[in-house]
Order: C-alpha cells, then structure tokens, then sequence
C-alpha cells in the first residue's frame, strides 16, 4: 500500500512526515478529550430519552434504552413480565404470576401449567432493547408541545423572511446611495450592537404592552426584526457590487425597487443565507425576551415551554429530554449540513 | 430567500405579489424622485429600531427614577434617587445580608466569582483549542466543527442536558459509582453547583471564543515561523515570542467580550440551577433584574431599571474599552 493511502499515515500526518512528538500526542489527547466532552452530555441525554419512564431513573443505568419484557400467557388475562430464573441450576425465562414476600409464582410461558415458587434473590427481569416512542407523542398529544412547536416555527420562519427584507432594503440603501445623513445612520444602527437585551428588557416590555404586542408572538418577531447584525453583514456584502450593473439598469429604465429586486438581491444570496442561518439560530434558541412578554401557555415557544415543563414535571425526564432531543434536533441538522457558511460567517462578522 | 425559478407557479406567484408591493413604491419613486429612495428604503428600519431600540433606551433611564407599581412612566411617582439609595445602602458590601437589598449584593458577588472563573477557564481552554487547532493537524475541520457545535444549541437545552449528566441517577454519578466514589447531588450543593455552572457555560461558549482566536491565529504571517524555524528557536520561544505577542490584541478584544457576555449569564444557568438555586448560591445580577420586574407579582420596575441602569454602567465601560482596543488593532 502506498504512504498516500494508508489511514494510518493519513491520521498521523503532521507538519514533519514520519516523525511524531509528544506534543502531537498531547493535542491528540486533548482534541480527542474535548471531542468526548462535547459528545457525552448530549449522546447521553439523546439516548436516555428513549428509555421507558419505568427505566429511565434506573442507577446504575443501562448504556441503551432497554424495558422488561411483558407476555401474554394463555390463562391469565393482563401480560405478565419475563424474569430469568434459576431452576436446579439451570437459567429459564419464566413469567410471573404474583410476588409473596421473598417468593415468586413463576409459570413457563410456553406450558403454563401449575406455578412454581421461586427465590426472589435468584431472579433478574428479562429487558430488550425497547425504544419507548410514548416519550415524544405522549408531549405531542398529551401536553401542549404540538403547540409550542407550531408556535416556535411560525416564530423562526416570519422573524427569518422579515430580518432579511428589512434588512436588506436598509443594507441596500446604505450601500449603492449617496444621501444626506448617511454616515450618521450606519453609525446610530450599529452602535445599536452594543446594548444588549438585558439592559433595556424593562422598558423594552413596557414598549411592547404600549403598543399591544405583550402575550402575543408578534411581540417576540417584530421587535427583533431590525438587526444591526443583519444590516452590517449585508451592506459589507452589498459594496462589492459593482455600481456599473444598477447605472446599466438604470438606463434601462428600471425603478430602484426593481434594482433591489432583480439585481442586488440575487447578487446579494451568499450573504442572506448566511443571515437566513443566523436568524433561525437566533429565533429558535431564544429564551429571555420570550419569556418575558409571553405568558399564556398556548403562545408558548418551544424553549419557554420546556422550561415551563421541566418546573412542573421534575420528575418525568423522559418526556422532558424527548422535547429536549426535538428542539436540538434541527439545530444540529442545520449545522450538518451547513457548518462550513456559519463558521466562516462567524469569523468573517465576529458575531453570533 | 427562495428563487423564483424554484417552481413555474411559485415563481408566478411571487411575481404577482410583488407587481402589487412595487406598483406603490415605484409611484413614491415617481413622485418624490430617486434621491429619497433611500430614505423610503432605510425607513421600515428605523421605524423599528426606533421603537423597539431607541425609544427602551430612553426611557431606561427615566424609568429608574420613578416609584410604585404603575407601568407607563406617566403613572409613576418620581422618586429621585430612592431606586439607585436602596440598591446601594450597605453596611458592608462584602456581606451582602448586611446589605438593604441583600439580594442584590448576594447577585453581584455572584457575578463577579462566576465572571473571574468563566473568563479565566473559557479563555485558557479556547486559547489551547486555537493553537492546537492551528497546527496541520489531521481533521482540522472535524475538530474544528465539533467544538463549534454546542454554540449553536439553546441554553434551555444546554441547562436540560447538563441538569441530566448530573442527576442524582445521571452518568456522572454511574461513572464515579464505578470509581467507587458515592454518589452526589452535584446541583444541590453550593460549592458543586457553582463549580458546573461555569463548566457548563465553557462547554457551551468556547467554541466562539475558539473560532475568534483561530482567524487571529492565522492571520500571523508564516515567514515570522519559517525565520523562527532558520534560526532553531525552540516551539516555546515561537509561542512565547512570536505567536501570544502578535495574538495580544486579539486575546484582549476576547477577554472583554467574554467579561461583557459573563457579567449577563442567565439562561442557562436559570434553567440549570432551577432559578438560582440552592438558596440563592446561583443568582446573577439578570436574574435579579428579572425577578424584580417579572418574577413575582411585585413588578419594582423601578428597582430592576436601577438595576439595569448599574449593570449597564459597567457594561458600557468594558464596550468602550472593546471599541478603543478595536481602534488600536485597526492603526
């Protein structure tokens, strides 16, 4: 095989071919490390909510969701559950009829003839790998997650296409115009930047109430509309474009707006959806402004939700790391499949 | 934005649509002349940042000044100083409960130990991550992207998983079971909880940080490295001569971003921590603000403004800070 194609060499290639020092070793070891670090918590709870609400409080836990097995046993009428049980030193699946004290009526599945009476100690539950998908349509049904989910894509998708026609219009005429006031603007709008939410969330509410948007999701999509992000990402990206194209387009006698639409935006794509991938993050993590100006239950956000959710029931993790995994869920599939837009938008902006 | 060659109808759809929003904007065109288009453009902006930025702004301040419970300024008693007197009389601001809002001061001590240590650990670990990542080390990328990805996830989750790795039946607890340590209740206790609330909030920021400090990293021209490599300079001379002089400034501009961004921390470790818990061993200074204003029935807007008011002093402070290193960087 040759040097190229070999995994091992491949793996291990580093600044020096051939030579690996402990420095190497080190970052390995950290990088490998951190890798874990990230993963565990999150595999973890990913894989715990699938377990039962039977297993899930199980400790030590099980690594996979597994569940006792129940069976129906001709002669009786509910399912009974499987224990392994030693009988004369031999291991047997047996179904159990009642528990007494220290002992158990077992009867074999197959020939349930009269009961056996078996030492508690002796036996051990039959479990299967079982996948309990009550976990997330239990919440979908049951409770009110369908509506928060609803509510928190109906939220990401307006703010989404609403952040990116304001922005853009404002980004548009910052960038190809000449007016007066121009620099004052810019300025004013990125200063903007700088305060952050939790400074002003008082009388940002008080706003909110004064104009009739509180308890309503109108009043988590319209106030963060207008993104200093947004309008900075765009115009930067909108000055590239050569002024030629809108004077050609002029000539032809084209209105302004009919430039914006035709000619800047499409030419403008790359950086919308970096702003598009932004603005979706942005929306569907949000948790303070939500919380504050949302209270009626079925206006709830999916993360406002689940935070209300885990307060009532601290004790069903299974049904609160099932929403969990739903709300990660797409966030982690954006990121799949567009990891390399959002880290080169962040190095690019310094923002997030 | 979606293209309008995606489908024939849909495409017809939107040109249809915007016929109707272009007739009025091409007559405003018309009328006013193409010079204040611009004005027309920028203005569905301004309005909102006009009111949903500018406007909170301005009355945060005034808010402050004002008493009882009413929630238009035009309702509330103006009470001077009363909001800032009550917030800042203490005995002894070392002992919060001597303090009139010991609450409060219990928060800003708060604040600032999970300020220290957040800044200090992320810093460190991002710092080691970037130079690590900026060696040609083998899937770059891979690593790269793996640190990055719990930036992307809600803070309610990030308090959710966490809040599960270390439950009493949690992996932690399993796998320190079988290092035959007992079990804790790891966010039942003071020093523990306080302890994860920064470990939590590095797992969830350093990738940023990480991010930032890679681009500053490769920024650093690569002769300086191949004149270091001539003259035989050992890797801890390059790093210490070469590589942390010429990252100084990017290091300083991510130290006060992350002392801006910690001296906010609220999501994830009210979520985490239940609301502050145990006792009030994780209230923050947001926290605080928020209870004032919208925790209970209350409603102290005028206190949590006061509040906000302090905490924005500072936080102004460090952003002008940030903008004339930022200057400093550019020259």
């Amino acid at each position: 095989m040759s040097q190229g194609l070999s995994p091992i060499a491949f793996l291990t290639r580093t600044r020096r071919p051939g030579r690996i020092g402990v420095t190497d070793i080190l970052s390995w070891a950290w990088l490998v490390l951190g890798t874990l670090a990230v993963l565990i918590p999150v595999v973890w709870a990913g894989l715990s909510s699938f377990k039962p609400a039977a297993e899930i409080t199980r400790f030590p836990p099980t690594l996979l969701p597994r569940a006792a097995v129940q069976q129906t046993v001709p002669g009786f009428n509910a399912p009974l559950s499987l224990w392994t049980v030693d009988v004369d030193g031999q291991p047997r699946e047996m179904a159990m009829v009642r528990r007494i004290g220290l002992k158990a009526q077992m009867v074999d599945p197959s020939n349930p003839g009269t009961p056996v009476s078996v030492d508690v100690k002796t036996m051990s539950p039959v479990q299967r790998l079982t996948i309990a998908t009550e976990n997330y349509t239990d919440p979908l049904t049951r409770f009110d997650f369908l509506t928060f989910l609803k509510n928190s894509v109906f939220v990401t998708f307006v703010a989404t296409l609403l952040t990116l026609i304001v922005n853009a219009l404002a980004a548009f005429a910052l960038s190809k115009y000449r007016f007066r006031g121009e620099k004052a603007i810019f300025v004013l709008i990125i200063s903007t930047l700088m305060i952050p939410l939790t400074v002003v969330m008082v009388p940002a509410y008080l706003v909110v109430v004064g104009v009739g948007l509180v308890d309503s999701l109108w009043g988590i999509i319209i106030p963060t509309v207008a993104s200093p992000t947004g309008v900075f990402l765009l115009r930067q990206y909108m000055l590239t474009i050569p002024d030629e194209l809108i004077e050609a387009a002029r000539v032809d006698a084209a209105s302004e707006f009919r430039i914006f639409w035709r000619i800047v935006l499409p030419l403008t794509a790359p950086a919308l959806a970096v702003l598009a991938i932004f603005s979706v993050l942005w929306r569907w993590n949000d948790f303070l402004w939500p919380l504050i100006v949302l209270s009626s239950r079925e206006n709830f956000t999916l993360q406002v939700g689940l935070n209300a959710f885990q307060g009532e029931f601290s004790v069903q993790w299974n049904y609160i790391l099932a929403m969990t995994f739903l709300s990660l869920a797409p966030v982690t599939v954006v990121f799949l499949f567009l990891q390399k837009y959002i880290t080169t938008g962040i190095a690019g902006t310094g923002m997030k | 934005m979606s293209t309008p060659k995606a489908t024939d109808l849909g495409g017809r759809a939107l040109d249809f649509v915007m016929g109707i929003v272009e007739a009025p904007i091409n007559g405003f065109e018309r009328l006013m002349g193409r010079k204040r288009m611009p004005y027309l453009f920028l203005a569905p902006n301004l309005i909102l940042f006009g009111i949903f930025t500018f406007l909170p702004i301005a009355i945060a301040v005034g808010y402050a000044f004002t008493g009882g419970t009413g929630l238009f300024v035009s309702d509330r008693p103006f009470v001077g100083f009363d909001n800032f007197r009550q917030l800042l009389q203490c005995e002894d601001y070392l002992r919060p409960g001597s303090c009139r809002e010991s609450l409060f001061w219990t928060a800003v001590w708060n604040t600032l130990w999970f300020v220290g240590f957040n800044v200090a650990a992320t810093l460190l670990v991002a710092l080691v991550t970037a130079l690590i990542l900026n060696r040609a080390i083998a899937a770059r990328g891979f690593f790269r992207a793996m640190f990055f990805y719990p930036v992307l996830l809600s803070p309610v989750v990030i308090g959710l998983i966490w809040k599960w790795f270390l439950d009493r039946n949690g992996l932690l607890n399993a796998f320190l079971q079988m290092l035959g340590v007992p079990p804790e209740i790891f966010l039942l206790d003071v020093g523990w909880s306080r302890f994860f609330v920064v470990v939590v909030s590095v797992w969830f920021h350093m990738g940023f940080y990480t991010l930032i400090l890679l681009a500053g990293l490769q920024a650093i021209p690569k002769d300086l490295y191949e004149a270091a490599a001539i003259d035989a300079a050992s890797p801890r001379r390059t790093l210490f001569r070469i590589t942390l002089p010429l990252l100084g400034p990017n290091l300083l501009v991510v130290l006060i971003l992350l002392m801006i961004r910690s001296v906010q921390i609220f999501d994830e470790a009210w979520v985490l921590t239940n609301g502050g818990g145990p006792g009030t061993a994780n209230s923050f200074i947001v926290q605080y603000i928020y209870q004032m204003a919208f925790g209970s029935d209350l409603r102290l807007f005028g206190l949590a403004s006061a509040a906000s008011v302090l905490m924005g002093l500072v936080l102004l402070a460090l952003t002008l800070i940030q903008l004339r290193l930022g200057r400093k960087m550019e020259s």
